[in-house]
């Protein structure tokens, strides 16, 4: 059955309502309003993920670096630590001012425009 | 480590004469009675199908957010993280780290996305462009499994507690606990549906932040609101500030160290139950305000674990913590009971079982959904149910797995449950988080990548758990007396994870299907919410 559906699937003619959304798809809009998302989503995630990682890799490799106190029992390890928080928040609040400003407004135009002409 | 043997602390308790039955069930029917008018009010609109799986998409971005912070910070989170905290020091702070960095990978790449393509479940999402039926039965199983091992370690660990709560301490009474927390969990979902069990939510996470801030303020207070002088407290007791008591032994713990902490940061973005509820609000931006407030409020709580952690260090001792025979997870009744004495005892201990029926009661739905919208409506009868049999099938499937739940927690109870946390964390990273982000981002991806990976990912992680330390050759396995270990880190994500996305890619190459037409239409709905919006709101 998968076969035969595999092959179906394939090399189908697109319908109208397909055929339109491949349309708004290769819009310029709407290649701006990928652009935007993707160059702004994908670097800042990897940079969390690699700020996280590091600060995994010291807490194991870097013990030394990590126990060294900064004021009072404040050692490197703990600041670290709570700098993954504070960039959990920095990253959370630029990206919902990024979105705000930049994504919000192109994509509802694109919206509008779709729905003005049925396809949503 | 996260719930070991709740059961024990409440023998602790009982020998260290701390709690008052009576107030305790005070407190805790308060809870019951406050919750069950908030589902009762629910109950009058939960007929659609839409109503039971997602209150008809009608919450705001802000209750959605408590409501997702109830979901996500359970007893794991709560008793676990203070006591990993209080026993071995910096290395407990890893859980709080992982589990909230988490959540820039749910804000970012999945949460808007997906409230865009999917309305009830997320095999919605992976089977939008793909064969339907092998993938909703994929995606459903893979739901299920994860749900399964997450609702067994909240049930035992609601045992415990309520037997702790309740002063009972003989192993049929403590069933009969179970029993009853299993019950009143199926009533939740079957009267209230999402409503009820999202309002379950949004009161216990201000009971369980109000109660964690409340404690760290006064924490704090004992020491002149000097943290430097807790934390220096905390490491006299035992409590290390330097990463490493735990995880440094050697290069294999090291290992572990690191696979845990991929398991945590990549679990969070595929749990089905935190991925449901972005279904509960009307639109993208909706569910983005309701992540940030999430993150907000999570990222709060994490902080405050911090402090209760090295508070039970400092002010209880890591020894009689560790000698209470619940040990790491008696941390923080034990702090509240040294605070407050018998009513913030009495107050906690409620919070904590508030903490795990709201847990149980969204995975219970979530569950219950996935098996009666993709495997009942859209496997067997190819999406076109007889009228009104679907939320028949899904209040069958609650109280079935609810039962299931209640057998399941009897039998783990008094195991080593923090196993279940985390093997749930694991297939959620695995079977699932490969498969969302390929969805959404990869135009190539197609029927048999998404099969590869979520079964592969599910046979390698439960695998690889069967033969960890985690279950056999180690003092803390479960079955400690007999070794058929080979595999030697106790959580598999490091090997699982990638394992599972590579399967994605080789088996999406390897296959003929190319489904780039349909993945227009999920690109452009996706980032629009062209299609989606408000739609939910129709049915």
């Amino acid at each position: 059955m998968s076969k035969s559906t595999e092959s179906d699937s394939a090399s189908p003619a697109p319908t109208e309502r397909e055929a339109a959304y491949i349309a708004v798809l290769a819009s310029p809009e709407f290649q701006e309003l990928k652009r935007k998302h993707r160059n702004w989503v994908l670097p800042a995630t990897g940079a969390a993920l690699v700020f996280y990682f590091v600060y995994v890799l010291a807490s194991t490799y870097a013990v030394d670096f990590m126990s060294e106190k900064l004021f009072g029992n404040i050692n490197v390890g703990l600041v670290f630590g709570l700098l993954q928080f504070v960039a959990t928040f920095v990253v959370t609040m630029a990206y919902v001012r990024y979105a705000d400003r930049e994504l919000d407004p192109r994509s509802a135009k694109i919206r509008d425009e779709m729905e003005a002409e049925g396809l949503a | 480590m996260i719930a070991t043997s709740l059961p024990s602390l409440a023998r602790a308790a009982e020998a260290e004469q701390v709690g008052n039955t009576t107030l305790n069930i005070a407190i805790f029917s308060a809870f019951v009675v406050l919750t069950l008018v908030f589902v009762i009010r629910a109950s009058r609109t939960n007929k659609s199908t839409s109503q039971m799986y997602t209150a008809g998409a009608s919450f705001t971005g802000r209750q959605n957010g408590f409501a997702i912070s109830g979901d996500y910070l359970s007893a794991a989170s709560f008793l676990g993280i203070a006591g990993a905290i209080a026993l071995t020091g910096y290395d407990g702070f890893l859980y709080s780290i992982g589990f909230l960095v988490a959540w820039v990978i749910a804000l970012l790449l999945v949460a808007e996305l997906l409230r865009n393509t999917g309305r009830f479940t997320m095999a919605d999402v992976l089977s939008f462009r793909m064969q339907e039926r092998p993938v909703r039965t994929a995606a459903a199983v893979s739901t299920l499994v994860v749900s399964f091992f997450y609702l067994l370690a909240q049930m035992a660990g609601a045992g415990g507690l309520v037997a702790l709560l309740l002063n009972i301490n003989d192993s049929f009474g403590q069933a009969l606990v179970i029993a009853g927390v299993g019950a009143l969990m199926i009533v939740y979902v079957l009267v209230g549906g999402m409503k009820g069990t999202t309002y379950v939510q949004i009161i216990k996470a201000i009971l369980l932040i109000g109660a964690a801030l409340l404690m760290t303020v006064w924490v704090l207070a004992q020491y002149g609101f000097n943290f430097s002088d807790l934390l220096g407290d905390g490491a006299a007791a035992g409590a290390a500030l330097e990463p490493g008591k735990k995880y440094g032994l050697d290069g294999v713990t090291k290992i572990d160290f690191i696979s845990l902490s991929v398991a945590l940061v990549l679990g969070t973005a595929g749990l089905p139950h935190i991925l449901m509820r972005f279904y509960t609000v009307p639109t993208a931006k909706e569910a983005r305000k309701s992540v940030v407030w999430a993150i907000w409020l999570i990222g709060l709580f994490y902080l405050f674990t911090l402090t209760l952690g090295y508070g039970a260090a400092a002010l209880v001792g890591p020894e009689r913590i560790a000698a209470a025979p619940g040990a790491a997870n008696s941390a923080a009744p034990l702090l509240a009971y040294e605070l407050g004495g018998t009513l913030l005892l009495g107050i906690v201990s409620a919070v904590a079982f508030a903490t795990i029926l709201a847990v149980v009661a969204g995975l219970t739905i979530t569950a219950s959904a996935s098996f009666a919208h993709d495997i009942y409506t859209n496997v067997i009868h190819r999406g076109k149910a007889p009228d009104g049999q679907e939320v028949k099938v899904a209040r069958i499937a609650a109280i079935v797995i609810g039962i299931v739940a209640i057998f399941g927690g009897i039998a783990a109870n008094g195991q080593n449950i923090a196993f279940l946390v985390a093997l749930a964390f694991a297939v959620a990273a695995s079977a699932n988080l490969p498969t969302i982000l390929y969805s959404l981002f990869w135009k190539r991806f197609n029927t048999r990548g998404c099969l590869w990976s979520i079964y592969g990912g599910l046979i390698i992680t439960v695998g690889l758990i069967v033969f960890s330390p985690a279950v056999s050759g180690s003092e803390t396995a479960m079955f400690p007396d007999q070794d058929w270990s080979w595999f030697p880190l106790a959580n598999p994500g490091l090997v699982s994870i990638p394992a599972s996305f590579l399967l994605g890619i080789i088996g999406t190459l390897t296959s003929k299907e190319h489904l780039e037409i349909k993945a227009a239409e999920m690109e452009v709905r996706a980032l629009t919410g062209a299609g989606a919006e408000g739609k939910a709101l129709d049915h």
